[in-house]
């Protein structure tokens, strides 16, 4: 694990290529780790340019009901962000208990003309928004059975992370600090103990604050990093949408690369040998 | 024409006698729109819209996709 300072071996020349290359997910091949919100924009043109500095290829979606009586010509999400050009997560957001979550994304999938890849949150409470690790187990069953590809918002536990997978969930996506929190990464040990034992993708979802953060993530080997509150609450999301694409490229290069070990002792940079003085 | 009351998207609406989901669809302009339907938290599929009629205290609800994380 790179937290250990170690390099990672077993990722050879065409291993490393091939990582870099891109996201896959339930068998399909994203080009870009950076999956985005599309929830506190100012307006759907602020949300489209900000996606499209983002480089992403994934953008969640909520589902909520249609405002009756204001309707027809209103602009739509799905207009700016038009599922031919983009993968569209519908998420569970605002849900408190399986039942619901699982009703919430049989309505999405509907609207989506029955894709199946979707991200399950099930809130925990309102002033943590931390998940509720047994309804979000009990859902993330019903839905797999049902035919879902389940990528889970969770906690950063590595046992509720394996049996989410064993349930058969298409990823993982432990939160890194409270949802909207801009807190970073608080528990780099946690996400490196999900992240060594994974087999599906470990993307963190929620807490990234800014571009470092996400850097940090990928360092850690994280696959990808979902984010909203960090583009779209920063004074210019379309700038920081186009940092966090550098970031997260940035941070997976440096995971392939594999950092130098940590030490508390100078090593100098120049050859010693052949000086002048 | 007789109406009957249904629960529409969590308040009541009045709607005709034998009318059927895909008539209170049209009815709110959405026809055609990307939208889902669901009645008593069955989802039903916009190809069964014709044959669904309309019951009196069912619920249903109309959604869409908007921006969220």
């Amino acid at each position: 694990m790179n937290l250990n300072d170690t390099p990672t071996d077993g990722l050879d020349a065409d291993t490393a290529g091939a990582a870099s290359a891109g996201l896959t997910i339930a068998g399909k091949t994203y080009a870009s780790r950076l999956l985005v919100g599309t929830g506190k924009y100012r307006d759907f043109d602020e949300t489209r340019a900000a996606v499209d500095a983002s480089g992403t290829a994934i953008v969640t979606v909520t589902i909520r009901r249609v405002n009756i009586g204001q309707h027809a010509s209103e602009p739509s999400l799905l207009d700016a962000v038009p599922p031919s050009q983009f993968t569209i997560l519908p998420n569970t957001g605002g849900c408190y208990t399986a039942r619901d979550a699982v009703y919430t994304l049989q309505l999405a999938r509907e609207l989506l003309d029955g894709h199946p890849l979707c991200k399950l949150e099930v809130l925990g409470d309102e002033k943590t928004l931390f998940p509720n690790m047994p309804e979000t187990l009990k859902a993330a069953e019903a839905l797999v059975k049902d035919g879902f590809d389940v990528m889970v918002y969770c906690s950063d536990d590595p046992i509720q992370a394996r049996i989410l997978e064993d349930i058969g969930c298409v990823a993982v996506m432990p939160l890194a600090s409270l949802i909207g929190s801009g807190m970073g990464i608080l528990n780099p040990w946690n996400l490196s103990l999900i992240i060594e034992q994974a087999r599906v993708p470990v993307i963190v979802d929620a807490g990234v604050g800014t571009a470092s953060d996400a850097a940090i993530a990928m360092e850690l080997g994280c696959d990808g990093v979902l984010m909203n509150t960090a583009i779209a609450g920063a004074r210019e999301p379309i700038r920081m949408a186009r940092a966090m694409r550098l970031a997260v490229e940035a941070g997976r290069e440096a995971f392939l690369a594999g950092r130098i070990p940590r030490r508390f002792a100078a090593s100098p940079s120049s050859p010693m040998a052949g000086r002048i003085v | 024409m007789a109406t009957i009351t249904i629960e529409l998207n969590g308040a009541s609406h009045a709607v005709g006698q034998g009318k059927t989901l895909h008539d209170l669809i049209a009815s709110l302009d959405l026809l055609g729109k990307r939208v889902a339907v669901a009645i008593n938290r069955e989802v039903v599929a916009s190809p069964g819209w014709q044959e669904r009629v309309l019951h009196p205290a069912d619920r249903v609800e109309v959604v869409v996709a908007i921006g969220g994380g």
